[in-house]
């Protein structure tokens, strides 16, 4: 693994051993020294061409706690708002010797770009681009998925995928590079994946992804899900009528209280995800963000470990790749 | 050392290497027995007492170090004096060797504060895996004292460190490989416990 692009490259294996390394990590925010020397002496470089709270500040806790150095670059203040090219910013990253780039770009594929153009050598992790791909988003709910399994079933969580696991994805999957990250990497790791959202927002050729499609949330929700996930509904992306209004939208795909009722009284362990942030009363409901079975803030801790695991695993290891990776005792 | 010196030509996994068997499971027990009480003596005593493995041999000797402490001694619990400490995140090979997925860290819950804390590990030979344990327990706390117990002293030190009790001192050479086999790491797939020596077989380049 050279960069992290899309969870569609991530092997079974590769992404076990990344949820494995992420469940270490997790321990170290628990210390009371939080921080690692792994990444010491090591400068990355974290690209925000779009706006971000929470991917920013997971990234650079992350990158804090393995002692790497960090260069906040965001493209409102900096050059990019005169012009300046993706190429060129690039080239002042390697002249500046970047150990290694985290960029969000509002263009699907300008990691991509980033990592194949040639312009930089050092590893590219992807932080978001356009509606294509948030690879260590899916990560942490993965992560957070495995826990909560290991957690009812009271065993560990080390070496252990997701199979078998039902996962309902709700919402505006058109827009959405979480819904599509997730659903890569869920169904590598063996769970059976439903989307959920009108067919307004649903993309075209949904048919070639390992999915099942369900138009009713009600539907899906009777047939026993082990965990919803919620979508946000992107307001700054709605700029068609892909749904009559929000209260429609909030009653037949939102998480209501009525529905968190329904769950309660079929006495399951669903458990309920979002990528945040939440647009409480739209997509979810506040009694089911705030529920016992809400598993938000877990996402949040786990982002931390997961973009450390991450890190980790593309700044270590043999730096040429005829290098012999021998152990030293 | 019964079956020492027995060269095994074509072992069904076809490794092309001579495997010399050095100690065998009673040898590993009778040298956990004299290390267990030389720490108690080292230590005057069981009092403050930790015992921590380095993953992921280190730990379950260190366990079988503090049963036989434990079954000898008053006054040790080996739920208050036994731990696990990882040391991936402190190597100094860290851009060079395969990046390797983490072991858990659990220390015991009064944590290594002032207590005399003894490393445990398999075998001893660069001393760079110590030199990371050192670093990676300042992170802990800051224990009274620090010894090290290893199985096996393959000898070749890369900086100033030495074993303060050792199973057994055994002279190699830097292409040969030292191969500890433990039932709680290996498996029944592994055999029985026992130490080995892989001499790298002339003319073959293969590796297992």
């Amino acid at each position: 693994m050279r960069h992290l692009l899309d969870t569609r490259d991530l092997s079974r294996a590769e992404a076990v051993s990344l949820l494995d390394t992420a469940d270490r990590m997790g321990e170290v925010g628990q210390r009371e020294v939080k921080k690692l020397p792994a990444l010491r002496g090591r400068t990355v470089v974290n690209l925000f061409f779009e706006d971000s709270t929470r991917t920013r500040i997971s990234f650079e806790t992350a990158e804090k706690r393995l002692s790497a150095d960090v260069i906040n670059f965001a493209a409102k203040g900096s050059s990019i708002s005169k012009g300046e090219s993706l190429k060129d910013t690039a080239q002042t990253l390697e002249a500046i010797n970047a150990d290694a780039v985290v960029i969000r770009h509002p263009g699907s594929g300008a990691p991509q770009r980033l990592a194949t153009s040639g312009w930089i050598d050092a590893p590219v992790i992807n932080a978001g681009d356009g509606t294509h791909a948030h690879p260590t988003q899916a990560l942490l709910d993965a992560m957070t998925l495995r826990q909560h399994r290991a957690r009812l079933g009271g065993t560990d969580t080390a070496g252990t995928d997701l199979g078998g696991l039902r996962v309902a994805i709700v919402g505006d999957v058109l827009h959405s590079r979480v819904a599509r990250s997730n659903v890569w990497l869920l169904h590598t790791l063996g769970a059976e994946v439903t989307l959920v959202a009108p067919p307004t927002l649903l993309p075209v050729g949904i048919g070639e992804w390992p999915v099942t499609v369900e138009y009713d949330l009600d539907a899906a929700l009777r047939r026993g899900q082990d965990a919803v996930m919620l979508l946000r509904i992107q307001r700054e992306r709605m700029n068609a009528a892909f749904f009559p209004s929000a209260e429609e939208y909030s009653r037949l795909w939102g998480l209501t209280p009525e529905r968190l009722a329904a769950l309660e009284a079929a006495g399951s362990d669903t458990a309920i995800l979002h990528p945040g942030p939440m647009n409480r009363g739209l997509e979810i409901s506040s009694a089911a963000a705030d529920s016992g079975r809400s598993l938000v803030l877990d996402q949040v801790t786990n982002g931390v470990s997961v973009r450390m695991a991450v890190l980790y695993h593309l700044l270590t290891g043999p730096q040429a790749p005829h290098e012999e990776g021998h152990h030293d005792r | 050392m019964s079956e020492s010196s027995r060269a095994t030509g074509g072992p069904p996994s076809g490794q092309p290497q001579r495997a010399r068997v050095i100690l065998d499971a009673a040898d590993i027990n009778r040298a956990l027995t004299r290390i267990s009480h030389e720490i108690v003596e080292a230590n005057k005593g069981t009092e403050d007492l930790v015992l921590l493995g380095i993953p992921r041999r280190g730990y379950p000797l260190a366990r079988r170090i503090a049963e036989k402490i434990a079954g000898s001694y008053e006054g040790f619990d080996p739920e208050l004096g036994l731990g696990q400490l990882d040391v991936t995140m402190y190597r100094d090979d860290l851009r060079r060797s395969t990046s390797r997925t983490p072991q858990p860290t659990r220390l015991p819950a009064r944590g290594i504060d002032g207590r005399n804390v003894v490393l445990v590990d398999d075998v001893l030979y660069s001393g760079r895996t110590i030199r990371a344990a050192l670093d990676a327990m300042a992170d802990f706390g800051r224990p009274a004292v620090v010894r090290l117990a290893v199985l096996i002293d393959r000898g070749h030190r890369q900086l100033p460190i030495r074993a303060d009790h050792v199973g057994k001192n055994l002279p190699t050479s830097v292409d040969e490989s030292v191969k500890v086999y433990l039932e709680e790491i290996d498996g029944a797939a592994g055999g029985a416990d026992r130490v080995q020596i892989l001499a790298p077989a002339a003319g073959s380049e293969d590796r297992p």
